[in-house]
C-alpha cells in the first residue's frame, strides 16, 4: 500500500487515488498539424523505465487534485 | 498416564481444561497449548504426513511447526502449537492437509483496524520489548505486536536468569514501564509492505470457550509506521538425515520450552544431537525436568546420528550414533539458527549470509526499519536487550541486564547426515534430501527451481524450519556456499491466515457498496426486480403477481408507447458546471458544440478518449450563460468528473470552470409515453415546453427542474427534485396513472430507437462514426478530444464494424457471432422482443452488412436480416406527444410537504446500537449545504480541495448530495478506525479537523465537532450502506 502525498491532503493510502500515466507529456498545440505517426506517437506511446518514473495521480477519493509524483519502479520509493 | 510436571511452567493448574483429541477425552491446563496438553497427555502421534503418510508428531512450539497439523471445530487446519486450550475443544489430527467444508458458512465476525505510530516494534521478546521501552521513552508514539498471549518472547521457555532473578521478572518490569505504549498480544505481523505498512493479524476471540458473538473473531491490523523495528526472532532449524521425521524427534529449543514453560516432558527418555551450544543448556533444562539424557550427539566432536528407530507406532524408539543403536524416545535436535528474516525480506532488505552463524541475516534496509536481537543473528539475551535499546533511541536511560546464560560459540554448518532417502529437508512436503538430489541431477542449480520442482518450502508453513535446510542441501550437494545458491522469496503471509479475515466486514451485503436511490423503499415495497449497474441497485421490471420478466417487459414497454410510464432515472450522473468559459470547455470534451447552445436547451453529446474511441455520452444543458449541468451515464459517472478534472487542471488551466457533482442531490422521475402531458401538467409542468428544453419549475411547493427529453423516442419529461422529495413526487406520479418500468424496458425503448448504450454497443473500440452519429461530431470546431483520431486511417478503415440492425425469427443471444461467407464479421449487443414491432429484433456491430448472414451461438444458427438500426418511427414524428393532449399548464393542488432523509429506514436501528456512554449514532437530519470553488464562502465552510468549499453558504446547492451521520460516546473513534485507514490519533485529528478520506468503502467527509463526536458525511445514494456498516462496527459495542 503505497503512501501518496497528495498536495493538498497530504499523505494518503494509494486506494485514494487514481493513477494517470506518465507525466509531461502535454496534449498538442495543434493535432492536426502533426503526422499519424506524431500523434499515435501522443496518444499510445509512453515510457516504461525501471528506475525512476515520473507520473500523475488524482487524489479521487479527496480534493479531486492532479499533481505529479515521481516514483521509483523498482523500489515504489517517492521522491518528496 | 501423564508427562505432566507437578511444578512449574507458566500453566495455571487450579483451571483444568477438557478437550478431545480424536475423540479421546483429556484434560490440560489453562496456559497449555493444544500441542502441550497432547504431549501431557502422551500423544506422540498427531497426524500422518501428507504424500507419504509417515505418523508425524509435535516437532516444534509455535508458528514455524510443520507437523503437528489438527482440524479444531470448523476451523479444517491448524498447527497444534499455535491453538491456545480451552475447555470443550475438540480436535482432529490431519494427514497433511485439512478439507474445507464447502457447505461450511462461517458466520464469525471478522474486521480491520488501522493504526499510525512512529515505532512499529515487532516481537515482544528481550530485544523487541527494550526497543519498545526505549521509542516510548523517546517519546514516541509505539506499538508493539507479539504473537504471543504474553511477552517474553523467548524467555517464556527458559530458565535464563537476568540480574540474578528469574529472566520473566525482568520481562514483568520491562512491561510494566510500557504505559504509553500499545501492546497487542496474540498480534501476528503476516505481511510488510512498501512505505512501513505492516499488516497483522489479531486473534481476539479464539482462545475462549465461549467466544462473544458480538465482538470479532480476528481482527487485521494495518499499521503504517515512521520507522518499524523487526524483533522476530529466530527459528532452529533441524538435520536432514533417515528418519528425522519421527514422532519424538524434535526441535532441541522445542523440548526445552515444553519442559519449562509449559511443565511438560516431550519424552522420557532423550538423546540430543546438535551442532550448536544452544542444546546444551536444553539437555540441562530436560534433565532437570527429569528426562533422561542418554547422550548429547555434538557434530563437532565428529559424530553424528545416521537414522532413527521406529517402534511398532512408527514413533521414535531409538537411533543409531555410530553403527550403535541408543534406545530413546526423544531426539533433541538442533542444526542451528535461522533468523527469522521473512518480514525483513518482504519489506524488500536485502540478506546476506554470515559465514560464522551459518545463516542468512539481515544486510540491507529498504526501508525505515531496523532488525535487532536474533532475527539479525545475535546469539545471547544480554546482548539482544543491548540492540533493543540503541534501536529504541534512548539507550542511555537503560542498564543491560546480566544474564547467567552460558556464553555460546557460533554453530557449525551440518545440513545433512547419514543417507538421502528418508532424510527429510521440509517435513510438511514430504521432501527428501534425495528429491533434491534428483533434482540438481536433472539439472537444477537455482533453489527458486529447486522449490518449484520438489515442492519445499510451499507448506502452510512457509518451510520456516526448513527453508534454509533446503538451501543448505543444496549447498552440500553442490559444492557451494550457501550464499550463492541464495534463499527463495519470502511472501506474505507470515502464518496461514483465512480468506473470511482479509474480506472483514465485506461479506454479504457490505462486500460492495450498495447504491440506491430516494426511490428504492418504494420500488421494494412494489416488488421490483432489481438489476445492478455498477454499484446501484436499479429496478429491472416491476412485475405484477404471477408475471414473467418477458410479460412485464412487454406489458411496460406497451405503457411506454401507448400510455403513460415513469422510470426511477436519479443513477445517470449529473455535474453542475459553472464559469465563464464553460462553453469553450465543453466544446473540447465533447465532439460536438455547446457554446453556441441556447440558454434553457439541452444537447445530446458524445466524449470520447484521445484515441477517438466513444468514452460517455449524454444530454447536457444550459441552465444559465455561464452555468451547464451534464448528465453522464449511471456507470461512468465518477470517470467522467475525473475525466474533466483531468483536462481543465493538467491542460486548461486558464480556462474559468468548475465542476460539483449533484448526482445523489437531484431524484430523476422520467414520465414517458403518449399520455404523459396530461400528467406532468396535472403537477404544474408547462405543458408546451419544446422538445429538448429545460425549466426550473415549482412542483408542490419545491422548486425543480424539468427537461423535456427523451431516451425512447416518446413524448418524454425527466422531473428533478432534491433527493428528500424524490419517493414522494415518485408515489405522486404512479398514483396519476403512469406505469412503473425498468431498466429491461428503458433498453428496448432506447433499442427500437438505434440509440446506442455505451458499454453495451461500444466497448473503448469504437468511434462515434462507428455507430452511426456522424451527426454529433462537429466538422466545424477546430479540435476536440478525439478529432485527430478519427482522421487517423484505422478509424477511416472502410472494413470497421459499424452499428447496425438486425431481424431474425427468434430471439438472439447477446453476444452471438454473425457469419456470412466471409467469416465472422461481428457480434450482436444488445437483443430484445419489441412490443412496438410485436417481433424480436436486434442491433450489432458488423464489418460487412450484406447478407446471408447468420448469428452463431452455443449449438445454434439463425438466419438474420440486416435492416435499419432505427426500428421505431424514424421519422422523430411521436416524440411531441398529440397536439391533442396539450393542456395549458395548471398549478397542482398537490405538495412535496414530506422530506424522507436518506436514513430514514435506519432511525429504529440506530437507536438500540451501541450504548449510552459507549458510542451511539445518529442522523443528523436534513442540513443545507452548498459548494463553493473559488473564495472561501465563509460560514464555517468546510475546505474541501485548494478551492473547493462546503458549507451552508455558497453557490451550488447541495443538500441532498450528502447525509450526516453523527457518532458520539469514548468509543466512537475505535468504531472509526475500523473503517477509516487515516491517522485519527485525538493528538493528531483535533476537534475541528476535518478530512475528505474513505470509510469502509465510502467516499466521506469526516470532521471531529468535539472531544468524542463526529459527524460523517456521506453521499445519499451511499448513505444505506453506510448504515449497514456502521451497524455491524457498533455491534461490538452494543453489550457494554
Ligand atoms: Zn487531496
Amino acid at each position: 500500500m503505497l503512501l501518496i502525498r497528495c498536495p493538498f491532503c497530504g499523505p494518503r493510502d494509494e486506494t485514494e487515488f487514481h493513477y494517470g500515466g506518465q507525466a509531461e507529456i502535454a496534449y498538442p498545440a495543434d493535432p492536426s498539424a502533426l503526422t499519424d505517426e506524431e500523434w499515435a506517437g501522443y496518444v499510445y506511446l509512453r515510457d516504461n523505465p525501471r528506475g525512476w518514473f515520473h507520473e500523475r495521480w488524482t487524489h479521487s477519493a479527496g480534493c479531486r487534485t492532479w499533481f505529479n509524483v515521481r516514483r521509483h519502479t523498482v523500489t515504489h520509493e517517492i521522491a518528496q | 498416564m501423564t508427562q505432566r510436571l507437578p511444578i512449574g511452567g507458566r500453566v495455571d493448574r487450579t483451571r483444568t481444561l477438557r478437550f478431545t483429541f480424536d475423540g479421546v477425552a483429556m484434560t490440560g491446563y489453562q496456559g497449555d497449548t493444544l500441542a502441550s496438553a497432547l504431549l501431557a497427555n502422551e500423544v506422540r502421534i498427531v497426524g500422518r504426513s501428507v504424500d507419504l503418510g509417515r505418523p508425524r508428531g509435535v516437532f516444534g512450539i509455535g508458528s514455524e511447526e510443520p507437523n503437528a497439523l489438527v482440524r479444531v471445530g470448523d476451523d479444517p487446519m491448524l498447527t497444534a502449537t499455535t491453538v491456545e486450550l480451552y475447555d470443550g475443544l475438540a480436535a482432529s489430527g490431519l494427514a497433511g492437509k485439512g478439507r474445507l467444508d464447502p457447505g461450511f458458512a462461517d458466520d464469525a465476525r471478522y474486521d480491520k483496524a488501522y493504526l499510525h505510530c512512529d515505532v512499529l516494534v515487532v516481537g515482544g521478546g528481550p530485544a523487541g520489548l527494550a526497543a519498545a521501552l526505549a521509542a516510548s521513552e523517546s517519546g514516541a508514539r509505539v506499538i508493539l505486536l507479539d504473537e504471543q498471549p504474553e511477552l517474553g518472547g523467548s524467555l517464556l521457555g527458559a530458565r535464563e536468569r537476568l540480574d540474578g532473578r528469574p529472566a520473566m521478572d525482568w520481562v514483568a518490569a520491562a512491561e510494566a514501564r510500557l504505559s504509553g505504549v500499545q501492546v497487542f498480544t496474540r498480534t501476528t505481523a503476516v505481511g510488510y509492505y512498501d512505505h512501513n505498512y505492516v499488516v497483522a493479524v489479531e486473534r481476539r476471540t479464539d482462545h475462549l470457550a465461549d467466544r462473544p458473538a458480538h465482538i470479532s473473531r480476528q481482527r487485521l491490523w494495518h499499521f503504517r509506521a515512521g520507522r518499524v523495528i523487526l524483533a522476530t526472532g529466530a527459528h532452529e532449524r533441524s538435520i536432514a538425515f533417515p528418519g528425522n521425521d519421527r514422532p519424538g524427534v524434535m526441535l532441541a529449543s522445542a523440548a526445552r520450552a515444553y519442559v519449562n514453560r509449559y511443565a511438560v516432558r516431550p519424552g522420557t527418555r532423550a538423546v540430543v544431537f546438535t551442532c550448536a551450544d544452544s542444546a546444551f543448556a536444553a539437555g540441562d533444562d530436560l534433565r532437570a525436568a527429569g528426562v533422561e539424557i542418554a547422550t548429547i550427539v555434538d557434530a563437532r566432536r565428529g559424530e553424528t546420528v545416521t537414522r532413527t528407530v521406529a517402534g511398532p507406532d512408527g514413533a521414535l524408539a531409538g537411533v543409531e550414533i555410530g553403527g550403535r543403536i541408543v534406545e530413546c524416545d526423544l531426539l533433541a535436535v538442533c542444526g542451528g539458527w535461522n533468523p527469522t528474516v521473512h518480514l525483513f525480506s518482504q519489506s524488500q532488505g536485502r540478506l546476506r549470509y554470515d559465514q560464522n552463524i551459518h545463516a542468512f541475516v539481515p544486510h540491507l534496509s529498504a526501508q525505515a526499519e531496523q532488525s535487532v536481537g536474533a532475527c539479525r543473528g545475535t546469539y545471547g539475551t544480554a546482548a539482544c536487550i543491548e540492540e533493543g535499546y540503541a534501536a529504541g533511541g534512548s539507550a542511555g536511560n537503560f542498564r543491560i541486564p546480566v544474564s547467567d546464560a552460558r556464553h555460546e560459540q557460533p554453530p557449525a554448518a551440518l545440513w545433512t547426515s547419514g543417507a538421502q532417502e528418508e532424510a527429510f529437508v521440509d517435513l510438511q512436503r514430504d521432501v527428501t534430501v534425495a528429491d533434491v538430489a534428483r533434482s540438481i541431477g536433472a539439472g537444477m542449480r537455482s533453489v527458486e527451481h529447486v522449490k518449484r520442482y520438489t515442492t519445499a518450502g510451499t507448506g502452510a508453513d512457509q518451510g520456516k524450519t526448513s527453508g534454509p535446510g533446503t538451501v543448505g542441501v543444496m549447498s552440500a550437494l553442490l559444492g557451494a556456499d550457501p550464499g550463492a545458491v541464495g534463499t527463495t522469496t519470502y511472501r506474505p503471509p507470515y502464518v496461514p491466515i483465512s480468506i473470511a479475515l482479509l474480506a472483514g466486514r465485506e461479506r454479504g451485503i457490505l462486500s460492495d457498496p450498495i447504491r440506491v436511490t430516494s426511490m428504492h423503499a418504494s420500488h421494494v415495497a412494489r416488488g421490483a426486480v432489481f438489476e445492478d449497474v455498477g454499484q446501484w441497485k436499479r429496478p429491472w421490471y416491476f412485475p405484477l403477481d404471477g408475471e414473467s420478466m418477458d410479460d412485464a417487459v412487454l406489458r411496460e414497454c406497451a405503457a411506454a408507447r401507448t400510455a403513460v410510464a415513469a422510470m426511477d432515472a436519479s443513477t445517470l450522473g449529473k455535474i453542475d458546471i459553472r464559469g465563464a468559459d464553460v462553453g469553450v470547455f465543453l466544446d473540447r470534451i465533447y465532439t460536438n458544440m455547446y457554446s453556441t447552445l441556447a440558454v434553457g436547451a439541452c444537447r445530446y453529446g458524445v466524449m470520447c478518449t484521445a484515441d477517438g474511441m466513444v468514452f460517455d455520452d449524454g444530454v447536457t444543458t444550459r441552465l444559465a450563460e455561464e452555468r451547464y449541468l451534464m448528465t453522464t451515464t449511471t456507470g461512468n459517472a465518477a470517470a467522467v468528473l475525473d475525466w474533466l478534472e483531468e483536462w481543465h487542471q493538467t491542460e486548461w488551466p486558464e480556462l474559468d470552470v468548475s465542476f460539483v457533482s449533484v448526482t445523489d442531490h437531484w431524484a430523476t422521475v422520467a414520465v414517458v409515453g403518449p399520455r404523459s402531458r396530461e400528467l406532468v401538467t396535472s403537477l404544474g409542468v408547462p405543458g408546451d415546453m419544446p422538445f429538448m428544453t429545460y425549466r426550473e419549475v415549482g412542483l408542490g411547493g419545491v422548486a425543480a427542474r424539468v427537461y423535456r427529453i427523451s431516451f425512447s423516442g416518446e413524448l418524454a419529461w425527466e422531473l428533478n427534485v432534491p433527493w428528500a422529495y424524490g419517493r414522494t413526487l415518485w408515489e405522486t406520479v404512479l398514483e396519476r396513472g403512469a406505469v412503473p418500468y425498468g431498466t429491461e424496458t428503458m433498453h428496448v425503448l432506447r433499442a427500437e430507437k438505434g440509440f446506442p448504450i455505451v458499454g453495451q454497443e461500444t466497448d473503448g473500440t469504437v468511434t462515434p462514426q462507428d455507430l452511426g452519429m456522424s451527426w454529433a461530431v462537429s466538422k466545424r470546431k477546430p479540435d476536440y478530444v478525439g478529432k485527430r483520431s478519427h482522421a487517423r486511417p484505422d478509424a477511416m478503415r472502410a472494413d470497421r464494424k459499424r452499428l447496425i440492425g438486425l431481424f431474425s425469427a427468434e430471439r438472439l443471444a447477446e453476444g452471438a457471432q454473425l457469419v456470412t461467407a466471409a467469416g465472422m464479421v461481428g457480434h450482436v449487443t444488445s437483443s430484445y422482443h419489441s412490443a412496438a414491432l410485436d417481433r424480436p429484433f436486434a442491433l450489432a456491430l458488423s464489418r460487412d452488412a450484406h447478407g446471408p448472414m447468420e448469428a452463431v451461438w452455443d449449438t445454434r444458427r439463425v438466419p438474420v436480416e440486416i435492416v435499419s438500426s432505427v426500428f421505431y418511427d424514424p421519422e422523430n414524428l411521436v416524440r411531441d406527444g398529440s397536439p391533442s393532449t396539450w393542456p395549458v399548464s395548471h398549478e397542482g393542488d398537490w405538495l412535496l410537504d414530506r422530506p424522507v432523509s436518506a436514513l430514514d429506514a435506519y432511525r429504529d436501528r440506530f437507536a438500540v446500537a451501541g450504548a449510552d456512554a459507549v458510542v451511539r449514532a445518529r442522523e443528523i437530519p436534513l442540513a443545507i449545504m452548498r459548494e463553493t470553488h473559488g473564495a472561501d464562502p465563509g460560514e464555517d465552510a468546510m475546505r474541501l480541495g485548494p478551492e473547493w468549499w462546503i458549507g451552508p453558504a455558497g453557490d451550488v446547492d447541495v443538500s441532498g448530495q450528502r447525509t450526516i451521520v453523527e457518532l458520539t460516546g469514548p468509543r466512537a473513534r475505535d468504531v472509526l478506525i475500523t473503517g477509516c485507514a487515516l491517522d485519527l490519533d485525538p493528538r493528531v485529528f483535533g476537534v475541528g479537523a476535518y478530512v475528505q478520506t474513505m470509510l469502509g468503502r465510502a467516499q466521506v467527509i469526516l470532521r471531529r465537532v468535539d472531544d468524542d463526536a463526529y459527524h460523517v458525511y456521506v453521499r445519499s445514494s451511499f448513505a444505506g450502506y453506510l448504515a449497514e456498516w456502521l451497524l455491524d462496527a457498533l455491534a461490538e459495542w452494543s453489550h457494554t
